[in-house]
């Protein structure tokens, strides 16, 4: 086959892989809806209706869009070095924390208080993360564990920052803390609840992470490591050095997402103030197949599924647990047919036109 | 103390299935992460069969079922499609947590008859042991048995040999004859049932009834007690039991700091993965530096060909 041959057939495949995996998650989750007495149609059309329905359900679709992108777009880069950062649910939790500090305990302008929750949230996501890269790296622990160690840590410690210190006047309860001062709250367009500043932040954010592995000798390199620890190191990379690093850009866009999570979406501190969104960040990040420039759209639409499933619950009764299942469908889906392609062209002799696996990448 | 060993022993029956069942499947070479996710979909499964048919036989059967199938899903994927197991089993995990908490709601709040105890004659009057081990309940003695069974299977038999062979050196296993993928699709469902009793186990048996996340972060635990438990059944069971004791701890502190209930609910999970992941090892390893004939006992190393797939040439 030509070189151009081979391109045209990639992309053909690529296409025809996205098609039927939607397929198939359509067919399932259609299924299980008509199993469960529901009209997939209208499932749909609640769907659509709460996530993009009206301005507000536009605005609230952006809202959760934020936190999402910003911690995929950061899973990104740690996937390329290779590492399963698994912790990012702990490292959104940290960021709220840091930011929650700074909401209570700093005041000023409001631009400079809500400046310094995001900058708070990013170190302290930042670190977070790179507890978890210490230990793999010095400890030789496996990022997995120690990252959901690190995120166990990190839910106790909110639980306990709401009952202890930071517990209501007078009422010890797990359901939140006092609202933050209006200053520190991130300031919103008119009535809608999106704000322009997380927006700004978000779409920062990903052009950065795409320019970063895409168009700097740091990204190259970041791929090397992601593909042979081994190798870059003869090469002269320094390894820890790389990995370290990728953990904690990975935790800073964590951390913001936790931050504009509590002082964007909440207004004061709750205990599950990520409520899984790094879990579906790792989603994203794995549908979007570690590249930058596919995790922006993929967040919005689990961001609509995510935001409009509370429709489903208004109109059909359907728990809003229901969005996970859609989600976790269709990335399923994704994975069985790319494999399912995958052998296929194994089958037929020929080197299959995309990766063969579902591993890390190297091209971005 | 007798009490606190009694419910010890109890509360980590639904772990020791767990741990026990992904040993089997990781020993096999295959790493089914979605254990978190399987378990409380299992613990729904079991819980609402029973519910729905008065039958806890069945209840147990619909767990082990859901368990397996979700088991034979990594199997499908790890050796005909090669798709990396990690991404698989992170995704069911995703998945199944999310179906358990969609679909169970009309079942939170609802009661079935859990699993009845039943001491054993004449061994149940034997002074402290008599309380601790055979004063339990059906479930209890069939983790403890599910130990030693597996521990006898897996290094005591021709069987066992096989397992290993195909965990640790595949194209050798191949070579002699033993058909690796079988095996492999073999014990993944096997420990995969395991894995669905322990939901039940704990929908029906420790922990009684069901609400959303009743299991949650158990089977996160369970992974991490396997890995650190050396795939060997006897040693990941002891890190079932060691867990079950920090909860009684844990439970028992609550008295003293009442106003710490919630934070000391958790505490176990992270005090327990932290344990493992930075100190048990380090310890172990100096223990074998110092007596190298413990090593074939305390020995860490994962099986060679874990997570890797097998192709037949």
């Amino acid at each position: 086959m030509t070189v151009v041959a081979r391109k045209a057939a990639s992309g053909l495949a690529k296409n025809r892989v996205g098609l039927i995996s939607v397929g198939v998650a359509l067919g399932f989750t259609g299924v299980l809806l008509l199993i469960l007495g529901e009209n997939p149609l209208e499932a749909a059309d609640a769907l659509y209706d709460g996530s993009f329905g009206s301005t507000e359900k536009i605005a609230d679709t952006l809202v959760a869009w934020v936190p999402l992108t910003l911690a995929a777009i950061g899973l990104v880069v740690t996937f390329t070095a290779g590492m399963w950062n698994i912790g990012v649910e702990g490292q959104v939790i940290a960021g709220a924390i840091g930011a929650a500090f700074v909401a209570r305990e700093v005041s000023g302008p409001s631009w400079m208080v809500v400046a310094l929750t995001i900058v708070a949230a990013a170190v302290a996501g930042g670190l977070w993360a790179l507890l978890a890269g210490l230990l793999r790296v010095y400890g030789r622990v496996n990022e997995i564990f120690g990252g959901l160690g690190l995120t166990f840590v990190a839910e106790g410690i909110a639980i306990y920052l709401v009952i202890g210190p930071w517990s209501r006047t007078g009422v010890a309860s797990t359901s939140g803390t006092d609202p933050y001062p209006e200053g520190a709250l991130l300031p919103t367009l008119g009535d809608l609840r999106v704000s322009p500043v997380a927006l700004v932040v978000t779409v920062a954010a990903v052009v950065a992470v795409y320019y970063l592995l895409r168009g700097t000798s740091f990204g190259l390199r970041l791929r090397a490591v992601g593909q042979s620890m081994k190798s870059s190191h003869l090469l002269g990379i320094p390894t820890v050095r790389y990995l370290l690093a990728a953990f904690v850009i990975g935790g800073l866009m964590a951390g913001i997402a936790g931050g504009v999570r509590t002082t964007g979406f909440h207004g004061r501190f709750v205990p599950a103030v990520s409520g899984g969104f790094g879990y579906l960040a790792i989603l994203i990040a794995l549908l979007a197949g570690f590249k930058a420039k596919w995790v922006a759209p993929i967040a919005l639409f689990f961001a609509a599924v995510t935001v409009g499933s509370s429709q489903l619950q208004l109109r059909l009764g359907l728990d809003s647990a229901f969005a996970g299942v859609v989600q976790g469908v269709l990335v399923l889906s994704v994975l069985f047919v790319q494999g399912w392609q995958a052998r296929r062209s194994r089958r037929a002799g020929v080197q299959p036109p995309s990766a063969p696996e579902f591993h890390v990448e190297p091209e971005i | 103390m007798e009490e606190t060993l009694h419910a010890i022993v109890r509360d980590a029956s639904p772990l020791v299935f767990a741990v026990v069942g992904e040993t089997l499947t990781e020993r096999a070479g295959v790493v089914n992460l979605s254990l978190d996710g399987s378990i409380l979909l299992s613990a729904l499964a079991g819980f609402a069969v029973a519910f729905e048919t008065g039958s806890l036989l069945l209840g147990f059967g619909a767990a082990a079922a859901v368990g397996m199938a979700v088991a034979l899903l990594i199997a499908y994927a790890s050796i005909q499609l090669r798709l990396n197991q990690i991404a698989v089993g992170f995704v069911l995990f995703q998945l199944c947590t999310s179906m358990a908490n969609a679909f169970g709601n009309s079942y939170v709040g609802e009661r079935v008859k859990g699993v009845p105890a039943q001491e054993i004659p004449g061994l149940a009057d034997i002074p402290f042991i008599g309380r601790i081990l055979f004063d339990q309940d059906l479930m209890v003695y069939a983790s403890i048995i599910f130990i030693f069974v597996t521990y006898r299977f897996m290094f005591r038999s021709r069987h066992g040999l096989a397992l290993q062979g195909v965990g640790e050196r595949p194209e050798a296993a191949h070579a002699r004859g033993i058909p690796v993928n079988r095996l492999r699709y073999l014990y993944t469902a096997v420990g995969g049932a395991f894995v669905g009793i322990a939901g039940a186990a704990w929908s029906l048996d420790v922990k009684l009834g069901w609400s959303d996340n009743r299991t949650g972060r158990f089977g996160w635990i369970a992974l991490a007690i396997v890995i650190f438990g050396g795939w060997h059944p006897i040693r990941a069971a002891f890190g079932a039991y060691l867990f079950a004791g920090l909860q009684n701890w844990a439970i028992q502190l609550q008295d003293t700091f009442p106003n710490l209930t919630q934070v000391l609910g958790i505490m176990p999970f992270p005090v327990m993965i932290l344990t493992l992941v930075l100190v048990y090892r380090d310890w172990l390893q100096r223990l074998t530096d110092r007596f190298p004939a413990l090593r074939p006992v305390l020995g860490n190393e994962p099986p060679a060909a874990i997570g890797t797939t097998f192709q037949q040439e």
